[in-house]
């Protein structure tokens, strides 16, 4: 038995965590936040290129660390926990694991060095309007070699050189890629709760693309990419929601009311008793899904939903709580705890709602136990 | 990461589980949730012998009190193993998970002779008689009073939710010896014999309708001083060590689980009911939570390390969720859920049963609150509540 990270992937998550403690505060998010002509932090970006996770899990011979999933999956939790203002999500988990899983190999020559230096940025483009996605619905079109249609909201949509497009082809679905520096595409940034993380509205107007995989594969492409995705997905929001907890204990023990610390009250102490049970929930299936990720198992259509339900309960619980906890001091715009409050319902619904991750979840407990 | 085990885990299951073929039957969809009853007992006791004779009793005790002198990773492994087959362990839970532990810890090399290898081999029973009707949450409030007369210490008073004691031969008894001190100050361990003059034990007809647990009466019991665990005026001391083997002997649920409401879902067409998917899918990922959390303890203990304070979320999971599932299937039966016959109910009525279990495992071996107070407190770093009992004597604390 050894369900846990190995020393060598415990310093790097260590490292990680050093580093971005130095080089991005939350007064770097902010720096986002309150400039509404920023997308996101181009100083972070930098130095997160430099450090070369982007590459942690893309093999060597593409130019990465070709370190592994496990080794991705810790420093996803560091980026969560300093509420990263980068595309680090949308090129790493989505439009590089897209590329690893469907790429063909000259897709994956051209586009995935380029994705580890920064010159290419990705987003992967899926949602065309309320609701999750149905890839026998879609709106989106691709006609062997061109894409018409409105993709909104794509993560850092504005940011990035190309995106991953899931695009209805005849009778089916299927999953294509853009240069959207290219002719036929047009984007703009849409306004959303989480303004550290851009978002864009991406009209295609007949724009050249590619297919990624074959035609019609997309339906089973996208659940795959998701699947890969929720894992660490789940990380960043397990981060975030471990330092929510930090925040509302500090507080707790610091801010005195009625003559002692408000962590003394069982009202709060429970709050954040409880928090602590909804992390450890989070944090265990969190470490079976990065186990199904970097072994391929067949267990990860289970494992990577129950780690998505877990964290996304465990943050969203830890982030309204925190507020709470900070009481008046937690509503204002000079605490952080809005910060996370955006962060956690972003990560919720990013991939997938939770309402939609508890079917895929179910349905594939059913599917196991009729085997 | 890996499931797998070490090569000496790996010999050490292989070893566990042939013994376990040998002698027992594996768990099936017919073995008791809660069995009790004489039978019960006498398989329970032969079951411990067998148990010692292999080497396969209490694996992590020095090998000179009987046990195997082994690792505490091996006695998750057996914990595992046993676990899978019918195995009548529950009578001896808390005399060898937290009684006799105490025993070792603070008894004399006498006591240790007279009574470790025969509560090991299944010989004698015990019971711990700590809560009273005035002090459940706040055990060290207890009343029970032991006076010295001589050599001899007198008992009066009296303790309630005593598991097993009606069967029990011996007990660890927490007294007040001394009202006059504080609270925690003043208490006093004793080892009594549950067969001798004064001990009275009564069945409590729980809200459950069974009759598990007891009350114990004591009626001037006299207990020789050389059987006291610890000093006088130690008794919280020693109280803490037993409550701390508490926590690793209790914790999981005896279900029904997910899987179980599922399958019972499944065959009632109730699976295809959105509401109820949703719910489902919550209460795999909480259980997974607690499962998954137990192999990241077994993990630090297989390295060598002591586990971290994860594990304390194990009865805050299980219990709640026992209930909440217990509470869905009735629903799920509509008009009809509220009968209770198990002869003709679905499922042999184990959701209805287990309905009306699950407020005392709620309760049992730490309340929600207080297992929440204990993280916050152990875990988080919060400050304890309040005390306006710390320092005043306990003879004038208010009462009620």
């Amino acid at each position: 038995m050894n369900f846990d990270f190995s020393e060598d992937q415990k310093f790097l998550a260590g490292e990680a965590r050093k580093f971005l403690n130095a080089q991005c505060t939350t007064a770097h998010v902010r720096e986002v936040l309150d400039d509404e002509s920023k997308t996101h932090h181009e100083g972070v970006w930098q130095k997160v290129l430099e450090m070369g996770w982007i590459g942690a899990a893309i093999p060597e011979e593409y130019g990465g660390l070709g370190l592994g999933m496990l080794e991705l999956c810790v420093i996803a939790e560091e980026m969560g926990r300093a509420l990263a203002p980068v595309p680090f999500s949308s090129t790493t988990y989505f439009f590089a694991e897209a590329l690893k899983l469907a790429g063909s190999e000259d897709q994956k020559k051209d586009l995935l060095e380029k994705v580890v230096s920064g010159e290419v940025v990705g987003c992967y483009a899926a949602s065309e309007g309320p609701g999750n996605p149905d890839p026998s619905k879609l709106k989106t079109t691709f006609d062997g070699s061109k894409l018409t249609g409105t993709k909104v909201p794509v993560t850092d949509g504005d940011i990035a050189t190309h995106a991953v497009v899931l695009a209805k082809e005849g009778s089916g679905a299927s999953l294509v890629l853009v240069d959207l520096t290219g002719e036929g595409v047009s984007r703009k940034t849409v306004s959303t709760l989480e303004p550290t993380r851009s978002h864009a509205e991406i009209t295609f107007d007949g724009a050249p693309a590619a297919r990624l995989g074959n035609a019609g594969e997309g339906a089973d492409m996208n659940d795959a990419i998701l699947n890969r995705a929720a894992v660490l997905l789940a990380f960043e929001q397990l981060g975030g929601a471990d330092r929510c907890l930090e925040m509302a204990t500090e507080f707790a023990k610091d801010r005195y009311a009625f003559g002692r610390p408000i962590g003394g009250n069982q009202a709060i102490k429970h709050k954040l008793a409880d928090m602590y049970v909804k992390n450890q929930v989070a944090r265990s299936n969190c470490y079976y899904g990065a186990w199904a990720l970097s072994t391929d198992a067949a267990e990860l259509p289970e494992a990577a939903a129950a780690a998505r339900l877990a964290a996304s309960e465990a943050y969203w619980f830890a982030s309204k709580e925190n507020i709470q906890t900070h009481g008046g001091m937690g509503f204002t715009w000079e605490v952080d705890c809005h910060l996370f409050y955006r962060r956690a319902k972003l990560l919720a619904v990013q991939a997938g709602a939770p309402k939609v991750w508890k079917e895929k979840l179910v349905s594939a407990l059913e599917r196991k136990n009729a085997a | 990461m890996d499931f797998n085990d070490t090569k000496e885990e790996a010999e050490f299951r292989a070893e566990a589980r042939s013994f376990l073929e040998k002698h027992l039957k594996p768990k099936d969809a017919n073995s008791p949730r809660r069995p009790t009853g004489e039978d019960f007992l006498k398989r329970a006791k032969e079951w411990q012998k067998t148990k010692a004779e292999g080497g396969f009793a209490q694996i992590t005790w020095p090998k000179e009190w009987g046990g195997r002198g082994g690792t505490t990773m091996q006695q998750v492994i057996w914990n595992q193993e046993e676990g899978k087959f019918d195995a009548p362990t529950g009578p001896f839970t808390i005399g060898l998970g937290m009684c006799v532990p105490t025993v070792i810890a603070f008894g004399s090399d006498e006591h240790k002779k007279r009574y470790v290898e025969k509560a090991l081999r299944g010989e004698e029973i015990w019971c711990q008689l700590f809560s009273e009707p005035a002090a459940g949450s706040d055990v060290a409030g207890v009343k029970t009073r032991a006076i010295k007369d001589g050599d001899e210490w007198v008992i009066n008073g009296q303790k309630v939710w005593t598991t097993g004691a009606h069967f029990s031969d011996y007990g660890i008894v927490l007294t007040r010896t001394d009202p006059k001190a504080p609270k925690h100050k003043g208490l006093t361990m004793f080892i009594v014999d549950m067969h001798q003059k004064g001990v009275e034990a009564k069945p409590i007809h729980q809200a459950s309708g069974g009759r598990e647990f007891n009350e114990v009466y004591f009626t001037d019991v006299r207990i020789p001083d050389s059987d006291r665990l610890g000093e006088v005026g130690d008794g919280w001391k020693v109280a803490l060590v037993t409550l701390m083997n508490e926590r690793l002997a209790v914790g999981g649920s005896p279900g029904p689980d997910w899987k179980e409401i599922m399958d019972y879902a499944r065959g009632t067409g109730s699976l295809t009911d959105q509401a109820f998917r949703e719910k489902l899918a919550d209460w795999y990922v909480a259980a997974q939570g607690y499962s998954l959390t137990k192999f990241r303890t077994q993990t630090a203990l297989s390295r060598g390390d002591t586990p971290g304070p994860e594990n304390s979320i194990g009865k805050i999971i299980t219990a709640n969720q026992l209930q909440d599932i217990c509470n869905s299937a009735i629903e799920m039966q509509d008009h009809y859920g509220i009968m209770n016959d198990s002869d003709t109910m679905p499922a042999n009525a184990l959701f209805q049963q287990s309905f009306m279990w699950a407020p005392g495992l709620r309760i049992a071996g730490g309340t929600d609150e207080i297992l929440k107070n204990i993280i916050a407190e152990r875990v988080l770093g919060l400050p304890q509540d309040v005390r306006v009992d710390k320092k005043v004597p306990f003879e004038e604390l208010k009462q009620g």
